[in-house]
């Protein structure tokens, strides 16, 4: 008999990619705010597998961020817009391509950081607790986490540029 | 799997969710005496089994508190027609009010209500993330309002869901901010070892008061009290996110703030007033496995604190107007948030001086 943790491990897998393709091929409702309560249940389950690789700290925050903040605000964009139920698309040639092209960036550089973080299966580094994350983020990978944090900001002064009414 | 692990946790999880859903029973009827009080009424002083009035003395003393009330409450909601109006979005209208209570069940598994009785920690799951579980947990409880306010497909509702949205996102970024400086004064995110800390170097609101008002405030708007509750403002919006809503359905989200309320109220005894701790007459470490006095008195401490906070959750009610939308806006984000970010700052610096 597989131990525990291994069966959650395929519940869990199973669920993310379940309710992540219902996000965008749900066959029996169009509603965005579906896609939406899916792509909660996506992000939850993911959680799941975090938990499972003893990163608490993440798994946590990935809950916090994404499904307590990030769908929140999604909803509540939906719902002002009042958006009608999305009619099937045709496929387009070009979005095909860039869709290609963007997800075999993606895999190359996950491949790409998994191959450089070589994570050792004897020492694991640090059991993902929060002040190993933290002393790793505040240390070795800072320039990284910065240019990111200043990635967020030029999007939200890009915002509230947009939305102010009179530009001097 | 160890079997002694999880019979044990399986009876504390039925007695502490046991014990809440008791309380919030008993504390829909004290909201509703002590609002009487407040406003020189009686309060529900009617309902009792039919036998009580042969006890002498004793009977009619207890109906005239409402002891018996919140049964017939129960009964009601569970008797009444379950009235699904037409043009509702059915699956949205279903799953809403258990959205909104299986979180707020969900945030007591990691709130440490006792020291130690035998060998047994008297907390469900002692996590070492426990504050950011409970964040997580509470975050996901606006879903259930939010959805409410969408499946019944009218104005009023959607109105309730609308503002609930923006307020419990807004809140929780003050409410997230503000218990920083405890985690930087402990250095720890386990909720037992933050009472822990708390019995030996006294309690945490002393250190960090600023804290522990934005916290207060703060989850008066998370859990949609007076004076934040704009979801379901009356006067407004009917009866905001609920409106549609009858029997059980209804009494689920009632259910739903309730034990948030007591969630919130045990979150706030945890991190800023020691916990199932006192600092008087040797109660403040935690009882070894033979003394089942000490373990026992922990938990009615942890109690006593608990309903101080719920009523003082009620008292608040009753005594202060509504806010304004915009107001409500206001002391979110340009008064809390930069007092938040001022007081870690001046935490750290404190910590270093010291250090």
């Amino acid at each position: 008999m597989p131990a525990l943790p291994d069966i959650l491990f395929y519940v869990f897998a199973a669920l993310t990619l379940l309710c992540g393709v219902l996000v965008v091929a749900n066959p029996l409702s169009r509603s965005p705010v579906t896609s939406a309560m899916f792509l909660v249940l996506t992000i939850i389950s993911m959680s799941g597998l975090f938990v499972l690789l003893h990163a608490f700290f993440l798994g946590i925050v990935q809950i916090i961020v994404y499904a307590g903040a990030v769908m929140v605000l999604f909803l509540f964009v939906i719902m002002l817009l009042d958006l009608k139920e999305e009619a099937r698309r045709k496929f387009k040639f070009f979005g095909i391509g860039a869709g290609l092209i963007s997800f075999a960036a993606i895999v190359f550089i996950m491949l790409k950081s998994l191959k450089s973080a070589a994570p050792d299966a004897n020492n694991p580094a640090g059991d993902g607790d929060t002040a190993s994350l933290g002393k790793l983020l505040f240390t070795q990978y800072t320039l990284p986490f910065e240019v990111v944090s200043v990635l967020l900001l030029v999007a939200m002064v890009g915002v509230i540029l947009l939305c102010k009414k009179k530009l001097e | 799997m160890d079997w002694n692990f999880i019979i044990f946790s399986l009876v504390k999880i039925a007695v502490v969710v046991g014990v809440v859903q008791g309380m919030v029973a008993y504390s829909v009827l004290a909201e509703r005496k002590i609002s009487a009080w407040i406003q020189d009424r009686v309060g529900p002083n009617r309902a009792a089994p039919p036998f009580m009035k042969y006890i002498p003395v004793l009977g009619p003393f207890l109906t005239r508190l409402g002891i018996f009330q919140p049964l017939a409450d129960g009964l009601k909601f569970m008797f009444k027609e379950d009235f699904t109006p037409a043009g509702v979005r059915k699956i949205y209208f279903w799953l809403a009010p258990a959205i909104a209570v299986v979180p707020a069940m969900l945030t007591v598994a990691v709130i440490p209500f006792g020291s130690q009785i035998g060998n047994q920690h008297m907390v469900i799951a002692d996590l070492n993330v426990g504050i950011l579980y409970t964040f997580g947990i509470v975050s996901l409880g606006v879903y259930g309002i939010v959805l409410a306010g969408y499946a019944a497909n009218s104005k009023y509702p959607f109105f309730g869901g609308i503002r609930s949205s923006a307020q419990m996102i807004s809140y929780e970024i003050s409410m997230g901010m503000s218990i920083i400086p405890v985690l930087l004064i402990v250095g720890n995110l386990n909720l037992s070892q933050i009472i822990n800390w708390q019995s030996t170097h006294g309690w945490l609101v002393m250190y960090a008061p600023i804290s522990f008002v934005i916290f207060m405030v703060a989850s008066f708007a998370e859990t949609n009290r007076t004076p934040f509750d704009l979801p379901e403002a009356e006067t407004e919006l009917v009866g905001g996110y609920h409106t549609e809503y009858s029997s059980m359905k209804f009494a689920l989200f009632f259910l739903a703030e309730y034990s948030n309320m007591v969630a919130s109220s045990a979150m706030m005894v945890t991190l800023f007033f020691g916990g199932w701790s006192l600092p008087f007459f040797g109660l403040d470490h935690v009882a070894g496995p033979g003394s089942l006095g000490l373990g026992i008195a922990h938990i009615l401490i942890f109690v006593a604190k608990l309903l101080f906070f719920m009523v003082l959750f009620i008292w608040v009610r009753w005594m202060f107007p509504r806010f304004r939308y915009d107001q409500l806006m206001d002391l979110g984000w340009r008064r809390f948030l930069p007092l938040a970010l001022v007081n870690i700052l001046i935490t750290a610096v404190w910590l270093y001086l010291r250090s």
